[in-house]
């Protein structure tokens, strides 16, 4: 039976799980909002990276029609997102459940109207998000279920009335997190058969839509694909599906990492610093890398490697987490967009404005005061994001420097803003150097972890030993 | 059995020293004895018993303070008398407790000081702190020693005569008129004897750590053992007898091949050995040492157990030259020698002891240390090819350790070790 090694690296932000196999290779990859509970974190984002691994392995069966048939590609897309958003709507199902008996438990005197109003607001947007799903674009934006809700549960709440927007967002704040922190396993195989059901009624009904000529013409090529011969991919996915749903996808060993990693339940020996990972998981995809940047939730690290892809020395933020993650989550915040909005904001804009980086609650004053002096949002974002930069800058200058090659991991690389400045910034202190971000970046911990794991590389921390407390 | 009883020895020692100079301490008013406040780096020991003064250090008094976990509220103290919060936490910590009764860390009073010496003025804070203390004690005689810093990395002779001249003309006629007593140079010769004898001595205590399992903890445990030497005992025969006892107890540990003794026992397995430069954090000073012994790391040599007095490099009072002898041995202590003189010397502990590796302790309100951390850490990590590790806390002032951070560092930092530890022994497939 082939083996396959897991990595964990549950951030202060969000957890990450990947799967690789015996030849380093990702077979799966899994990703979710760190919440109360670091368990359900990781188990969800461990879930999530088994249900990837399914799909890449029915991906891998179909490899061949995938390459000479369009519709085979598209087919397989579409299959994933609609099984992200069937996940979602068990998930919401428990929610608007909590939501009603959060709402029956209120002692206000217009409980009654509030539980009529909530009825109507989650008629609302469940088919809204449905729509999206299924026809747009919400399962490629990496959302995570809170975000996705509470989204379109505000947009709703805003115009239901005053007298009914307190009570109903302080419903959404009491039910979110329980149902966030609570394990909802589900069946792989339920879930794929309801969401190609789903598709059938999709394709049907684009079957008869008519080219309108608004589209690409690629567009046009794939849909008219699918249109015509769903149900001969759907044919052939069903015997594969049967397959890959009942294969047992036997983790040999696994590795955790990331801040939350003393609370993992995992024995001793699989448990690892993130800077040893962070830079294995980055060297294993850039095999020249010698320095390397994370930018994390609450940790910025400047890890210099040797050409192992073991670490030499590293640099960390002290004291304060400005200029880190959670900076940019707070200044979104105080903007009232969402994380995945920023960078594309930030490079709209004609100027940058100075901004404080020394501490993120000031620079959220500092923020109030330049919207009120009249300045542009795109300004204010991009000296936000350039001031993150310069606090990496500063940490890569004390870690000894930029050395040829160097590679950008981390949630923060994502962010096409910050992505720019350290570019710039890097070019401007270092010379030409090769760069290389990746998709996988905000999987370099736990692609390093998986890594470890496949070598069983042991390291002893003493996190599990129960001393006895010292007396001072 | 008889480890511990022999541990137990120099330990009762040390306190029976430290308890009979704060006893004195609190007589001294009765007794008529002088008394001086001054600091350790440069510290004039042998001078002030040669004027049968006691001698009061802030620093130490801070750092006792923030042992027993009453720092916070001393610096409290001095914040809401307008001292700023990025002020250095031992002169907060000290002021504080001046303010609050001035009861040291014996539990009884510390007397006014009759003079403030300075005899170190490499710490720019340290002018400022006595420039404090003078207001607060308008009776006190301000005695201040300017001592040239060795930017060339050497004492010339100019430099010595320059200290020399200070105190013939300054330092011993004014303490001839606060203590009304006669310089005594043969005494002064006397007290030198037997301060090289202490240093001989601790300079083969802290060199055990050639041994492997490292009989002692150069750091953690240093701290303690550099206490007599540094609290104003150097010179005397309680010191030389202290650390002959430490020494003969550290033999024995040698013979039986024992490890160090840390607050939970003795260390088993010694896995890492390290070099620290910077002061400990003394809020938190048992749980920074436990995340160390519980990985099995062992610190063979520290930059701060030689801020007292560098004797690694074979320097030593000398009682035939003495007013030389202590020129020479202020402008010797360890934040007076230039960058480079501070990584040879670190260098040499590194190599000598066998250190695997090299962390750095960055104390937020000491630029004493603080101050070319950094590029003594590139320079070491460049010359030795010796992994380095930077964490940061402070001295006193326990709003500044953060446990899980520093752990989080030096936890990467031993598995980094351990990595490569493992890759030298095997490579990886």
């Amino acid at each position: 039976m082939e083996k396959y090694y897991l990595g964990i690296d549950l951030g202060s932000t969000t957890s990450k799980a990947v799967i690789i196999n015996s030849s380093d290779k990702i077979i799966g990859r899994g990703i979710t909002n760190t919440r109360a509970n670091y368990k359900v974190a990781a188990d969800i984002a461990r879930e999530e990276a088994i249900y990837d691994a399914r799909f890449t392995l029915l991906a891998n069966k179909i490899k061949a029609d995938m390459e000479s048939k369009p519709e085979f590609k598209k087919y397989m897309e579409d299959v994933r997102t609609v099984f992200q958003y069937q996940q979602f709507k068990r998930r919401m199902e428990s929610l608007e459940k909590m939501l009603r008996k959060t709402v029956s438990e209120f002692t206000h005197a217009n409980k009654d109207a509030v539980a009529e109003k909530l009825s109507a607001l989650l008629e609302n947007i469940r088919p809204q998000i449905r729509n999206e799903f299924v026809y747009g674009n919400l399962g490629s934006k990496n959302q995570f279920f809170r975000d996705i809700v509470s989204e379109k549960y505000n947009i709703e709440v805003a115009l239901v009335g005053k007298e009914f927007y307190e009570p109903l967002m302080l419903a959404f704040d009491k039910s979110i997190t329980p149902v966030e922190n609570e394990m909802v396993q589900y069946n792989f195989k339920e879930l794929v058969l309801e969401s190609m059901t789903l598709l059938e009624e999709k394709y049907q009904g684009l079957a008869e839509q008519q080219e309108d000529g608004s589209k690409e013409d690629w567009y046009y090529a794939e849909l008219n694909a699918l249109k015509n011969n769903y149900k001969n991919v759907e044919i052939s996915l069903r015997g594969h599906i049967e397959a890959i749903a009942s294969d047992e996808i036997n983790i040999a060993k696994m590795v955790g990492t990331g801040y939350g990693r003393a609370l993992l339940p995992f024995p001793e020996d699989c448990i690892k610093s993130e800077i040893l990972c962070h830079a294995f998981g980055a060297h294993a995809l850039f095999p020249n890398t010698r320095t390397v940047l994370d930018i994390g939730g609450q940790d910025t690290k400047a890890i210099q490697v040797d050409s192992h892809g073991l670490v030499t020395s590293f640099h960390m933020n002290d004291r304060c987490a400005a200029g880190c993650g959670r900076y940019l989550g707070y200044i979104a915040d105080e903007f009232g967009i969402s994380l995945n909005e920023l960078g594309p904001e930030a490079n709209k804009a004609t100027k940058e404005t100075v901004i404080c980086s020394t501490c993120t609650v000031f620079a959220g004053a500092e923020v109030k005061e330049l919207l009120h002096s009249g300045e542009e949002r795109p300004n204010i974002l991009a000296g936000l994001h350039k001031a993150i930069v310069q606090r990496a800058m500063s940490l890569i200058a004390r870690s000894g420097g930029v050395k040829n090659e160097f590679t950008f991991t981390g949630g923060v690389a994502r962010n096409e803003a910050v992505l720019r400045y350290v570019k710039q910034m890097v070019v401007d202190s270092y010379g030409e150097v090769t760069m290389n971000i990746h998709t996988d970046s905000i999987f370099m911990g736990a692609l390093g972890g998986a890594m470890f794991a496949r070598r069983n590389i042991s390291a002893d921390l003493p996190i599990a030993k129960k001393t006895k407390e010292v007396e001072v | 059995m008889a480890q511990e009883a022999q541990k137990e020895r120099s330990m009762i020692l040390q306190k029976e020293m430290i308890d009979g100079l704060f006893n004195d301490l609190a007589k001294a008013k009765e007794t008529g004895k002088k008394v001086c406040y001054t600091f350790i780096p440069g510290n004039l020991s042998e001078l002030i018993r040669t004027f049968d003064m006691l001698p009061v250090y802030p620093e130490i008094n801070a750092l006792q303070s923030a042992m027993r976990k009453k720092s916070a509220a001393y610096i409290k103290e001095a914040e809401k008398n307008a001292h700023s919060e990025d002020v250095c936490t031992y002169v907060k910590c000290d002021v504080g407790m001046m303010m609050k009764g001035n009861i040291g860390p014996t539990g009884l009073k510390i007397p006014e000081p009759d003079i403030l010496l300075l005899s170190y003025t490499g710490c720019f804070t340290f002018l400022k702190w006595f420039e404090t203390l003078k207001r607060e004690y308008p009776n006190a005689k301000v005695i201040m020693v300017h001592t040239p810093y060795q930017e060339n990395a050497q004492m010339t002779p100019e430099m010595t005569q320059y200290m020399v001249k200070q105190f013939k003309e300054e330092v011993i006629p004014q303490m001839e008129a606060v203590t009304g007593i006669k310089y005594d140079e043969e005494k002064l010769k006397r007290h030198l004897v037997l301060a090289k004898e202490a240093q001989d001595l601790i300079t083969k205590i802290f060199d055990t750590t050639k041994h492997r399992p490292s009989p002692i903890d150069a750091y953690f445990a240093g701290v303690y053992y550099i206490g007599p030497i540094n609290i104003g005992f150097r010179g005397t025969q309680e010191a030389v007898d202290y650390y002959k006892e430490l020494y003969s107890e550290i033999q024995e540990r040698i013979r039986l091949g024992l490890g160090p003794i840390t607050p939970e026992g003795e260390m088993k397995e010694e896995k890492y050995r390290l070099v620290v430069e910077g002061p400990p954090n003394w809020t938190s000073f048992r749980e920074f040492w436990k995340i160390f012994y519980d990985m099995g790391a062992v610190i063979v040599a520290s930059s701060y157990t030689k801020v007292g007095g560098v004797y690694d490099m074979g320097w030593r009072h000398d009682s035939t030259r003495p007013l030389e002898s202590l020129a020479e041995y202020c402008m010797n202590c360890y934040t007076n020698l230039s960058i480079p003189q501070r990584i040879d010397l670190i260098s040499k502990c590194i190599t000598e002891y066998h250190a695997d590796g090299y962390v750095t302790n960055s104390i937020k309100s000491c630029n004493s240390f603080s101050a070319g951390q950094l590029g003594m850490m590139r320079e070491i990590e460049d010359r030795l090819e010796v992994p380095v590790g930077f964490i940061e806390s402070d001295l006193v002032d326990p709003r500044y350790f953060s446990y899980s951070n520093i752990k989080n560092r030096l936890e990467s930092y031993f598995q980094m070790l351990e990595q490569r530890r493992i890759i030298k022994e095997t490579e990886v497939v």
